[in-house]
């Protein structure tokens, strides 16, 4: 269980997180850890805050009440330079992408790196040379970011989080909308990045298959708690009915196909 | 009633609210520009985006305003016998009022429009999150280096709109209507002053820089991140930047040359 | 991000023919080219009525301007207009016998002063006062005028 594991195991650690959006509540009271070296997914049907949370985690909205703490610091106690210290070792995969448009691939990489180190030129090569060969887009360099095709705007997206060999990185819905061999290249790149630079990954995504092939750990929310949470085998034969309706995609179950509705029959009769 | 209080109400809180942020969003600008000044590249990049590309629209529409100028001037001032004065009346309303004005007018039209769909749209795709996320602070790396760039091109816009308006004013008034070269600019040197017009011209559209490339990049920051936002804030921009221009020109010239 | 060579040019292009607008704006267009500074005398008129005089009005002579009116204020106990000129330096030549008018350039353009000068051997210097002087024509007055010989004549 990753909750009995000590807390310098656990690279984040939310504890009674609440936040909401206006009169709506994202999250009530949610508590999860992650646990360092490991691929952690949150799943949860979309509208749940997946991409809120992580950008709770990020320090990029603050929490109404509870707690986050990354790498042992609480992160919205933290000054803006500290916070901007402690992101320097948090990549983030942006479901577009997020690539700079008026730069080149290589200049997309390449951008952390001249905004935090000194280091000269060449040695920025060699370095994006490295970031894009690992993500196989070593040759696509000289491209500029609309000519790039969805799932490659996401490897380049990946060579750039990973340009300043963060302790962890977090993958915003990097499944949705892409074709099969986009998928299984990204699935690919996850897993084996995360064991090569011993990373930590927070995936958050809604789609069961690919994420259940990496995932050390998953937990899933909706509602605003969380419903379940385990390895993705014990995940498949949980005993909440609803976490077997969203780990099978069936159309029907404690999530209705319909929206509440008054009865069909009355309402089809009814006079305008 | 009771709505319409309620709407007025809301309206002004909101109105406020946005005030702030964008008092806010200045004051982060400003600091942001410490930060341009090593970085030399980053402005001149953007010099040319927001002035380079406005030099066609802003020279092209000075020559014709002056010509315009010269021929409306000149009839004018024919009625009275004194097409001497052509020349003063050309280069006062250029230097005081319309090479400021209305070159502040086409920059919002050309540079500011572009500013805010820029920023709006690279709010829209997350390129700003994700420069948050990788420790790099956009306003300053994105929107300081334009604001310094806009605040830079504007008296330099404004001089160029001037000068080319007065010169199709000379050709039009000397060239083709016959007016005395000689009286042409002996009268416009005798009357326009350097310190009260040339001057408060360049001050005015240094304000009018200011005004504009704020305007433009706040629109943009503060755009509801989706096509339609975007749209929407780029019409804002320059509604408000005209709005904006013209009231200031308007506050400028009843303290610069006004008793008021 | 590669800075291209061409936008450094249009880039140094655009600012330097804006700053030429403004230096063009600066000499040819205002008064500063033939600003007088330092190099310059006062001399001293009393008009009965300076009209629509400004300072900075050029001071002339057969046309070609001279100097430009540096003050103008009421004397208190004539109440006369004293108008002072700063005239260039290199104009040091100026008989002290000479005259001042204000004329109007053209039917409605500015008020300018027009020296006429005389015949003496001994030149205007700093401070000297010009006692020939005719007071400017002030056009109301003139059609006033005009129409009460008009009435007369009947």
């Amino acid at each position: 269980m990753a909750n009995s594991a000590s807390p310098e195991d656990n690279i984040v650690s939310i504890s009674n997180l609440s936040f909401s959006r206006g009169p709506r509540k994202i999250f009530d009271a949610v508590s999860l850890e992650i646990q360092r070296g490991k691929v952690t997914a949150i799943m949860g049907p979309s509208g749940t805050g997946k991409t809120t949370l992580l950008k709770l985690i990020g320090g990029q909205l603050a929490p109404d009440r509870g707690q986050i703490h990354v790498d042992g610091q609480n992160v919205h106690r933290l000054k803006t330079r500290e916070l901007y210290e402690l992101r320097k070792r948090m990549g983030m995969l942006f479901q577009s992408g997020a690539l700079l448009t008026d730069m080149s691939v290589y200049d997309n990489v390449a951008f952390p790196m001249r905004e935090h180190t000194h280091l000269p030129e060449s040695m920025i090569r060699t370095l994006v040379l490295m970031k894009l060969h690992a993500v196989g887009l070593r040759g696509a360099r000289h491209l500029m970011p609309n000519e790039l095709s969805g799932g490659m705007a996401r490897r380049v997206a990946l060579a750039r989080a990973i340009a300043l060999d963060p302790l962890m990185i977090m993958y915003d819905e990097p499944f949705t909308g892409q074709d099969p061999i986009s998928k299984g290249a990204l699935v690919h790149l996850i897993k084996s990045l995360n064991t090569t630079l011993g990373l930590t990954s927070i995936i958050v995504s809604h789609d069961v298959q690919e994420t259940a092939a990496i995932a050390d750990y998953i937990y899933v929310l909706s509602g605003g708690k969380i419903i379940g949470q385990g390895t993705p085998q014990e995940l498949q034969q949980s005993d909440s009915e609803w976490v077997q309706q969203f780990m099978h995609g069936d159309a029907d179950g404690p999530v209705h196909f319909h929206y509440s509705a008054p009865d069909y029959l009355d309402d089809l009769l009814a006079s305008k | 009633m009771f709505q319409f209080l309620q709407n007025l109400g809301k309206t002004t809180r909101s109105s406020f609210a946005k005030l702030g942020r964008a008092s806010f969003f200045l004051s982060h600008t400003l600091t942001g520009i410490s930060d341009v000044v090593p970085r030399p590249n980053l402005l001149i990049k953007q010099v040319y985006s927001v002035g380079v590309l406005s030099f066609l629209i802003i020279t092209i529409s000075g020559l014709f305003v002056g010509m315009v100028l010269g021929l409306q001037g000149f009839n004018i001032l024919s009625d009275f016998g004194a097409e001497e004065s052509l020349g003063v009346m050309v280069a006062a309303s250029l230097v005081r009022e319309l090479g400021p004005v209305v070159s502040a007018l086409l920059f919002a039209g050309r540079a500011g429009s572009a500013l805010t769909a820029e920023i709006g749209l690279m709010k829209a795709t997350e390129q700003l999150s994700g420069m948050e996320m990788m420790a790099v602070d956009p306003i300053k790396r994105i929107i300081s280096p334009r604001f310094l760039a806009g605040f830079l091109s504007m008296p330099l816009l404004a001089a160029l709109f001037s000068a080319i308006g007065i010169m199709g004013g000379h050709l039009v008034g000397v060239g083709m209507l016959g007016v005395d070269d000689g009286a042409f600019w002996a009268q416009m040197q005798a009357s326009i002053d350097f310190q009260e017009d040339i001057i408060n011209g360049v001050i005015k559209s240094v304000v009018f820089g200011f005004v504009v490339s704020w305007i433009a990049l706040f629109e943009g920051y503060d755009a509801i991140p989706t096509s339609e936002g975007v749209s929407r804030a780029t019409t804002r921009t320059v509604v408000n930047s005209a709005f904006s221009v013209l009231a200031l020109d308007f506050i400028l010239t009843a303290l610069m040359f006004g008793d008021i | 991000m590669q800075h291209s060579k061409t936008q450094d040019t249009l880039v140094g292009f655009f600012v330097a023919s804006g700053i030429a607008a403004l230096f063009y704006m600066a000499l040819q267009v205002s008064n500063l080219g033939s600003y007088t500074g330092d190099d310059s005398y006062t001399v001293i008129a009393h008009f009965q009525n300076s009209g629509g005089l400004k300072v900075k009005s050029p001071v002339s002579v057969a046309g070609v301007r001279i100097g430009r009116v540096s003050a103008i204020r009421l004397d208190k106990e004539s109440h006369e207009s004293i108008v002072e000129m700063r005239i260039e330096s290199q104009y040091n030549n100026l008989p002290s016998d000479s005259g001042v008018s204000i004329y109007t350039a053209g039917l409605l353009g500015e008020q300018y002063v027009s020296l006429d000068p005389g015949s003496s051997d001994e030149y205007l210097k700093d401070k000297s006062t010009i006692d020939i002087t005719s007071s400017a024509i002030v056009l109301e007055e003139m059609i006033g005028k005009f129409m009460l010989n008009k009435a007369e004549g009947k």
